[in-house]
C-alpha cells in the first residue's frame, strides 16, 4: 500500500506515510450500529474533507480518531499509537491531535490567551513566557492578537472559531480534525475561518475536516469522503467526486446540496 | 392630524398635567407618596408599642442588661455564672450560636459536596444510596432531626457508669462525649513555632513553584509539598521534642465524668442535625452545578491531552463555583437561622438566652426581641456579603 505512487495526492504534493489508519472499525450505540467497516488511510500532509447528510456518522467517525467516542470493532492506529482501553495511549494520541468543534467550545472563564495556552502548560510543561509567546504567533496568524486579553463571550462567532483554532495549533499537533468548524456561523463569519482553514492546508497541514463546505472542498482537499448511514459510500479525488460520482446516493446528495 | 398635537399641548399646560404625564417627575411624585406612606406606618407603629409600654408601666431601656441574670448556662466558652450580667449571657449564647453556625456550615459544605459528587457517580448503587439519603433527609423538618438526633444521643448512649471507652481516654455517655484536653507544656512552643515555619514555607513554595513554572515550564508537586510543611513539620517537631504535652484524662467520680474537655449532647444534636439537613441541599446543588457546565468543555479540555483530574480542575469547577456560589449563601443564611431551633433541646444559643430566659425573667420583650433580630440579621449581612464578594470575583465576563 505504501508505494512511492501512492504518496502524490491529487494536487501533486509529496505525501508522508500513514498518520491515521483505520482498519475495519465498527461503532454501535446500544442496539444502533452507526458505524460499520469503516477503512480509511490518511497520509501525512493529505487534506480529507468528510460530507454527507446529517446522521450519516461523520462526526462520530472523526471523534473516534481522539477517542471522544470509543469504536467497539477494529483498530484505530494514530501516529504509531494503537487507541484501546489505555488512558496514557488515549492522552498521548491527544495531546498530537487537534480538534476544532461546532460549537467552539472556548473556555468562557479563561481569556483568549489563557485559552491557548492552557494545555501547552499543563500538558506539554512549556514555560509561561513561551506558551504566551506561541499562543501570540498563532493568534497572529488567525489575525486577532489584538483580542488577547478579551474573553471568549466578548467576542464574535468567527473570532471565537478563530480563536478556537489557535488553541488547538498552539499544542502543534500532527493532525487537526475539524467538526462542522462553520455550521454554527453567520455567512459573513463563514469566510473568515475557511481562510484561516484554507491556509492551515498550504502550510501542509494534515486535516480531517467535516463540511458542508462543498467550495472548501473543492479548493483544498486531496481526497473528498461521502457517508452515508455509517457507511463509507465513495471515495475520491474531488474533481472526480463533483463530476463524475460513481453511487446514485453519492448523485443525489450533490444535486440537492449544489441545486441551490 | 397636524392641529391635534397643538391641542393636545394646550391642554397639557397647566401645573398638575406638567407634573404627572411627564415621565421623570412622574416616578419622582410616586417615591415620594410611598416613602411617606411608609413613614406613617411604621411611625404609628412605634407610637402604638410605647403607648401600650407605657399602659403596662414598661418604658423602654436597655439598663437590665447590666443586672445579673441569675441563671446558669452549661455551655459556656467565656467565663459566666449566674451572677453575671444579661449582657455577659448574651454574649455566651452569642458564641454559641457562631460555634454551632462556624461548626454547621463546615460539616454540611464538606458533606454536601461529598454527596452531590456521589449523586452524580456511574456506580449505580452509590448513586441511589446518595439519592435516597438526601431525598429523606431534606423532606423532613430539620427540628425533627433535632429531637430524633438529640433522642439517640441521650436515650441509646450509656449512663457514665457505663461509657463506651476508647482506649480510656475517650468516653462516649449520654452526659456527652468526654475526650482528653491537652495540657501544653513549655517546649510545645517550638511546635508552634515549627507550624508558623511550615505555613511561611508552604507560602513561599508556592511562590517559588509558580516562577519556575513560567520560567522553565517545570511542575513541582506544591500540594504535598505544602501538605507535609504544614502537617508534617510540626508533627516532626512534636515527636522529636518527646511529645512536649501533658493529657488531662477525663475521670469518673461520682455520677459524671470530671476533667478533659466535653461535647455536650445538646451541641453533638444540634451540630450533627443541622449539618446533615444542609448537606442535602447542598448536594443538590452542587449537583446542579457540574452538570451545568456544558458537556462540550469536557471534550474541548480532553481533546487538548488534559487529564481527567486537570480537566476537573481547570475548566469544570471554576465554572460549576459561578452556579453553586449563590444558592450555596443562601444555604449558609438558612443554617445560620435554623440554629436557633437550639431552644427545642436547651442547647444555649442567643434565642435561648437573651431571647429566651432574660426575657421571661426581665420581662423586656420588646427590648430582647430587637436585640436578637439584630444580632441574626447582622450575622446573615456579614455572610452574605462575603458570598457576594466571592461571587463577583469569579463572575463571567460576557460583552
Amino acid at each position: 500500500m505504501n508505494n512511492t505512487e501512492n504518496n502524490i495526492s491529487a494536487t501533486g504534493r509529496a505525501l508522508g506515510d500513514s498518520t491515521i489508519e483505520i482498519r475495519e472499525m465498527h461503532k454501535w450505540y446500544g442496539e444502533f450500529h452507526v458505524l460499520r467497516d469503516i477503512n480509511l488511510d490518511v497520509k501525512s500532509g493529505e487534506r480529507i474533507v468528510v460530507c454527507g447528510p446529517s446522521g450519516s456518522g461523520k462526526s462520530t467517525m472523526i471523534r473516534c480518531i481522539n477517542r471522544l467516542e470509543e469504536h467497539q470493532k477494529g483498530d484505530i492506529i494514530v501516529d504509531g499509537v494503537e487507541l484501546t482501553n489505555d488512558l496514557k495511549n488515549i492522552e498521548a494520541v491527544r495531546r498530537e491531535v487537534g480538534m476544532v468543534f461546532q460549537h467552539f467550545n472556548l473556555f468562557p472563564h479563561l481569556t483568549v490567551l489563557e485559552n491557548c495556552t492552557l494545555a501547552p502548560i499543563w500538558v506539554r510543561k512549556q514555560p509561561k513566557a513561551e506558551a504566551e509567546a506561541t499562543a501570540m504567533k498563532y493568534l497572529e496568524r488567525v489575525k486577532i492578537p489584538d483580542q488577547a486579553l478579551k474573553y471568549p463571550g466578548q467576542l464574535s462567532g468567527g473570532q471565537q472559531q478563530r480563536v478556537a483554532i489557535a488553541r488547538s495549533l498552539c499544542m502543534s499537533p500532527k493532525v487537526m480534525l475539524f467538526d462542522e468548524p462553520t455550521s454554527a456561523l453567520d455567512p459573513e463569519m463563514i469566510k473568515e475561518v475557511l481562510d484561516v482553514m484554507i491556509e492551515l492546508a498550504e502550510e501542509g497541514m494534515t486535516m480531517i475536516c467535516v463540511t458542508h463546505e462543498m467550495g472548501f472542498a473543492k479548493t483544498v482537499a486531496d481526497r473528498v469522503i461521502f457517508m452515508d448511514e455509517g457507511q463509507i459510500i465513495e471515495e475520491n479525488e474531488p474533481e472526480q467526486f463533483f463530476n463524475n460520482p460513481q453511487s446514485e446516493r453519492t448523485q443525489l446528495f450533490l444535486s440537492q446540496i449544489l441545486a441551490h | 392630524m397636524s392641529a391635534t398635537p397643538t391641542a393636545n399641548t394646550a391642554a397639557n399646560t397647566s401645573l398638575f398635567a406638567k407634573l404627572w404625564y411627564n415621565k421623570e417627575n412622574r416616578s419622582i411624585i410616586v417615591q415620594i407618596l410611598a416613602a411617606l406612606a411608609l413613614l406613617w406606618f411604621f411611625g404609628s407603629m412605634v407610637l402604638n408599642a410605647v403607648h401600650n409600654l407605657e399602659a403596662l408601666g414598661k418604658g423602654f431601656s436597655f439598663n437590665f442588661l447590666e443586672q445579673p441574670a441569675s441563671y446558669d448556662i452549661n455551655q459556656h466558652l467565656i467565663e459566666y455564672s449566674s451572677r453575671s450580667s444579661h449582657f455577659t449571657a448574651m454574649m455566651v449564647g452569642i458564641i454559641n450560636t457562631l460555634l454551632i453556625a462556624v461548626a454547621g456550615i463546615i460539616l454540611a459544605t464538606v458533606l454536601g459536596f461529598i454527596l452531590g459528587v456521589l449523586r452524580l457517580s456511574k456506580n449505580w448503587l452509590i448513586d441511589k444510596l446518595a439519592y435516597c439519603y438526601i431525598e429523606f433527609v431534606r423532606n423532613v423538618p430539620v427540628l425533627l432531626h433535632i429531637l430524633l438526633i438529640h433522642g439517640i444521643v441521650v436515650h441509646s448512649l450509656p449512663k457514665p457508669k457505663q461509657a463506651i471507652n476508647f482506649a480510656d481516654t475517650t468516653f462516649l455517655t449520654n452526659r456527652g462525649v468526654f475526650m482528653p484536653s491537652p495540657e501544653y507544656l513549655p517546649l510545645f512552643k517550638f511546635v508552634v513555632a515549627a507550624f508558623i515555619v511550615g505555613v511561611i514555607f508552604a507560602w513561599f513554595f508556592r511562590k517559588f513553584a509558580k516562577g519556575l513554572q513560567e520560567k522553565k515550564g517545570t511542575q513541582l508537586p506544591v500540594f504535598w509539598v505544602s501538605l507535609f510543611s504544614i502537617i508534617g513539620l510540626p508533627a516532626i517537631t512534636f515527636l522529636a521534642l518527646g511529645q512536649p504535652v501533658e493529657w488531662d484524662i477525663p475521670e469518673l467520680k461520682g455520677f459524671n465524668y470530671k476533667g478533659g474537655m466535653v461535647i455536650r449532647p445538646e451541641f453533638l444534636a444540634l451540630w450533627l442535625a443541622l449539618s446533615f439537613y444542609t448537606a442535602a441541599f447542598i448536594a443538590e446543588i452542587v449537583r446542579a452545578g457540574i452538570l451545568a457546565v456544558n458537556h462540550g468543555q469536557t471534550e474541548a479540555s480532553m481533546a487538548l491531552g488534559l487529564p481527567r483530574n486537570k480537566t476537573l480542575n481547570l475548566v469544570v469547577i471554576p465554572q460549576a463555583l459561578r452556579v453553586i456560589v449563590p444558592p450555596l449563601s443562601s444555604q449558609y443564611l438558612n443554617l445560620t437561622k435554623n440554629s436557633s431551633l437550639a431552644i427545642a433541646i436547651g442547647y444555649m444559643d442567643v434565642t435561648a438566652t437573651i431571647g429566651g430566659i432574660s426575657l421571661n425573667q426581665t420581662g423586656r420583650e420588646m427590648e430582647c426581641m430587637m436585640i436578637v433580630m439584630a444580632i441574626y440579621l447582622t450575622f446573615s449581612l456579614i455572610i452574605s456579603a462575603s458570598m457576594n464578594y466571592y461571587n463577583k470575583r469569579i463572575a463571567l465576563v460576557e460583552r
